[in-house]
């Protein structure tokens, strides 16, 4: 049971904990407090957004309508889901009879040439999420293979650091709307394979992404290099241990708690990032979505802009949360991180 | 020769008007298998004269040898214990050790490098705990890890830079027998850094006083011919200690001590026992003359 404990602290479920506790009847009263604190009050909370949200969607009046409340966004998103489903049955149908087509063509001719088709419907609304996801995912790891690498090196030697600074300082604040059209008329410069194993419009997208979310990791990186306790490198020095190995065994492992706080914010930056550079390059993912959505304009438009909101901010929840929970199993320091 | 040699070695920080020299002037020479402890105030620059013994640092001015051989970087040679044990927190009590005997002996099989990381985990009695981390441990159990990991390169000289200096006094007592248990085992030169005069006493050879700084020397050095193994209770009421003991204490306070920044008031108790005046004098002591403090009290030195 108390492992059980431990396991949901260390993922970030504190509020399920006094639920633990209640049933190894562990103070009854304090746990039921602790759940009073940690549910019931988000939970009011939640209503009384809930609440606020369904007045003002009677008495706001939009262009097309009324503002969209609770409910109708609540209605979108099953509707949204229907259509993956009947998307999903409309293409396995699909492939169903391009196989028995293919039977009875191999029986009339065993050697004629058959051409095997795709399927090309629209992308649902959770194709769209995962190649959100994927397009972040791609960009992410891009910026961290760059930036930890190079944070390593800055933290390290203060000439090297002295020298990256300029262009850390400059290019941080730079908008990712500001990037993309670079990005794009570079990718176009230079991507141009015959069969093209990614869209251009997904790797502007990501490029864009990896550019922005870049600075977090390579300063946290640098940062935490640079403030590795002296005894440590004295003992790389006593051992004579090489420049790889001390960066190997010594700097590496004492700097990864920031590292991951690094690739943390990273991550979430990337994922903010994302929706502006999908809106603009057109990468299908959820910024396209909101953005065709936001163009077509019809009655349900503004439901389903809602429900991306909260599907991006759902997601951008869960994406911190991993990282915390990743964070927190590299950390020997055993230090509180919230 | 001997064995480990400083000659004329002086350090000092800074440059120009703001220069503090720490160390000027030190002359250490230290034999083959001796334990040598040296004292000094805190603040004296014990720790920069460990660290050019250690080659962590270069003297200024003179030379640092070791078997004749001028130190200019640190080695595996000259393992150093840190005051604030210097173990790598992400790492067991085994892997701390592995790290250094892997670099150390990176030419024996791996089974071989194993048995030599238990032996000295052994040594050091902490077979059980070889899985915990370091922040799992007490500070005793850390500071252990520290020597055995010291000990397991298997250096020329072992340098203990005020290594019992953070912990509390039992655990200390614990500690410095076994330090001396160790030195016994191994028969390694030894040089021990601590503000701990008893401490020296307990475990070294020979104690060297360091006199108080800036610009701090080695005093007279002192040889400890108390035979081993040293009984601590014993030792407390060993004429040898206290005369030890007060040639090294008059030294620190006197010729070595800190320049005085201001002058403070000697109190001088009267010579004169309180004593009980409804009881008629010479019963108790046997005369009618009050009784003198010098008479029945021996005065011992204190101090701080």
């Amino acid at each position: 049971m108390s492992t059980l404990i431990k396991t949901c602290e260390s993922f970030g479920l504190n509020w399920f904990v006094p639920f633990l506790r209640l049933a190894k009847r562990d103070n009854p009263n304090e746990q039921l407090r602790q759940i009073l604190l940690n549910i019931g009050v988000p939970f009011l909370a939640v209503l009384v957004f809930l609440g606020a949200w369904s007045w003002a969607a009677a008495n706001v009046k939009v262009s097309f309508g009324s503002l969209p409340g609770p409910v109708a966004v609540w209605v979108e998103t099953k509707n949204l889901w229907a259509d993956h489903v009947a998307e999903r049955a409309k293409e396995s149908e699909f492939y169903k009879r391009q196989a028995e087509r293919k039977k009875t063509f191999r029986a009339e001719s065993p050697t004629g040439e058959w051409k095997e088709r795709k399927y090309a419907g629209k992308p649902t609304y959770i194709d769209q999420i995962f190649t959100s996801l994927k397009t972040v995912f791609t960009g992410f790891l891009i910026a961290a293979f760059i930036a930890v690498p190079l944070g390593i090196l800055c933290g390290l030697s203060k000439v090297f650091n002295t020298a990256i600074n300029p262009f850390i300082q400059v290019f941080k604040p730079v908008s990712p709307l500001a990037w993309l059209p670079i990005v794009m008329i570079m990718v176009s410069a230079l991507y141009n394979p015959t069969e093209p194993m990614f869209e251009k419009s997904f790797i502007s997208s990501a490029f864009t992404v990896a550019l922005c979310s870049l600075w977090p990791a390579l300063i946290n990186t640098s940062l935490g290099v640079a403030s590795i306790d002296n005894d440590y490198l004295n003992v790389a020095r006593v051992l004579k241990l090489g420049w790889w190995k001390k960066v190997r065994k010594i700097v590496i492992p004492s700097a990864l708690p920031l590292i991951f706080t690094g690739l943390r914010l990273s991550l979430g930056v990337g994922w903010m990032v994302l929706i502006a550079a999908e809106m603009l390059a057109q990468n299908p993912g959820l910024g396209k979505f909101v953005w065709d959505m936001f163009q077509n304009g019809s009655s349900q438009t503004l439901a389903q802009i809602m429900v991306a909101v909260f599907t991006i901010g759902f997601i951008g929840f869960f994406l911190d949360r991993t990282m915390m929970v990743l964070q927190k199993a590299v950390s020997f320091d055993g230090a509180a991180i919230r | 020769m001997a064995f480990l040699e400083l000659n004329n070695v002086s350090k000092g920080y800074g440059f120009g008007p703001k220069r503090a020299e720490v160390l000027r002037d030190i002359n250490l020479h230290i034999n083959e298998g001796e334990f040598v402890a040296i004292v000094g105030y805190s603040g004296a620059g014990k720790t920069t004269l460990m660290s050019l013994i250690a080659g962590l640092q270069r003297p200024d001015e003179g030379t640092v040898t070791l078997r004749g051989e001028t130190v200019t970087e640190p080695s595996p040679d000259r393992a150093i214990v840190f005051q604030n044990y210097s173990l790598l927190p992400w790492l067991s009590v085994f892997e701390n050790i592995a790290l250094a005997v892997d670099e150390v002996f990176s030419d024996w099989p791996a089974d071989k490098r194993r048995a030599h990381i238990e032996k000295y985990i052994a040594m050091v009695n902490l077979t059980p705990a070889r899985e915990k981390k370091p922040n799992e441990l007490s500070g005793g159990m850390r500071q252990r890890v520290s020597v055995a990991r010291a000990l397991a390169m298997d250096p020329k000289i072992l340098l203990l830079d005020e290594p019992l200096s953070a912990l509390d006094a039992l655990t200390r007592a614990v500690l410095q027998d076994e330090i001396a248990r160790i030195w016994a085992d191994s028969k390694k030169t030894v040089v021990l850094i601590t503000n701990d005069v008893d401490e020296g006493i307990m475990v070294a050879d020979r104690i060297i006083p360091l006199s108080a700084g800036p610009g701090a020397t080695l005093g007279p050095s002192v040889q400890v011919d108390i035979e081993r193994p040293r009984d601590r209770r014993a030792l407390n009421h060993d004429p040898r200690f206290k005369v030890i003991r007060k040639e090294i204490i008059t030294y620190l306070l006197g010729q070595g001590g800190r320049p005085k920044a201001s002058v403070t008031r000697k109190l001088v108790l009267p010579d004169i026992e309180p004593e009980d005046l409804t009881i008629p004098r010479g019963l108790v002591s046997g005369r009618l003359s009050p009784i003198r403090r010098r008479e029945i009290k021996q005065e011992t030195v204190e101090v701080e």
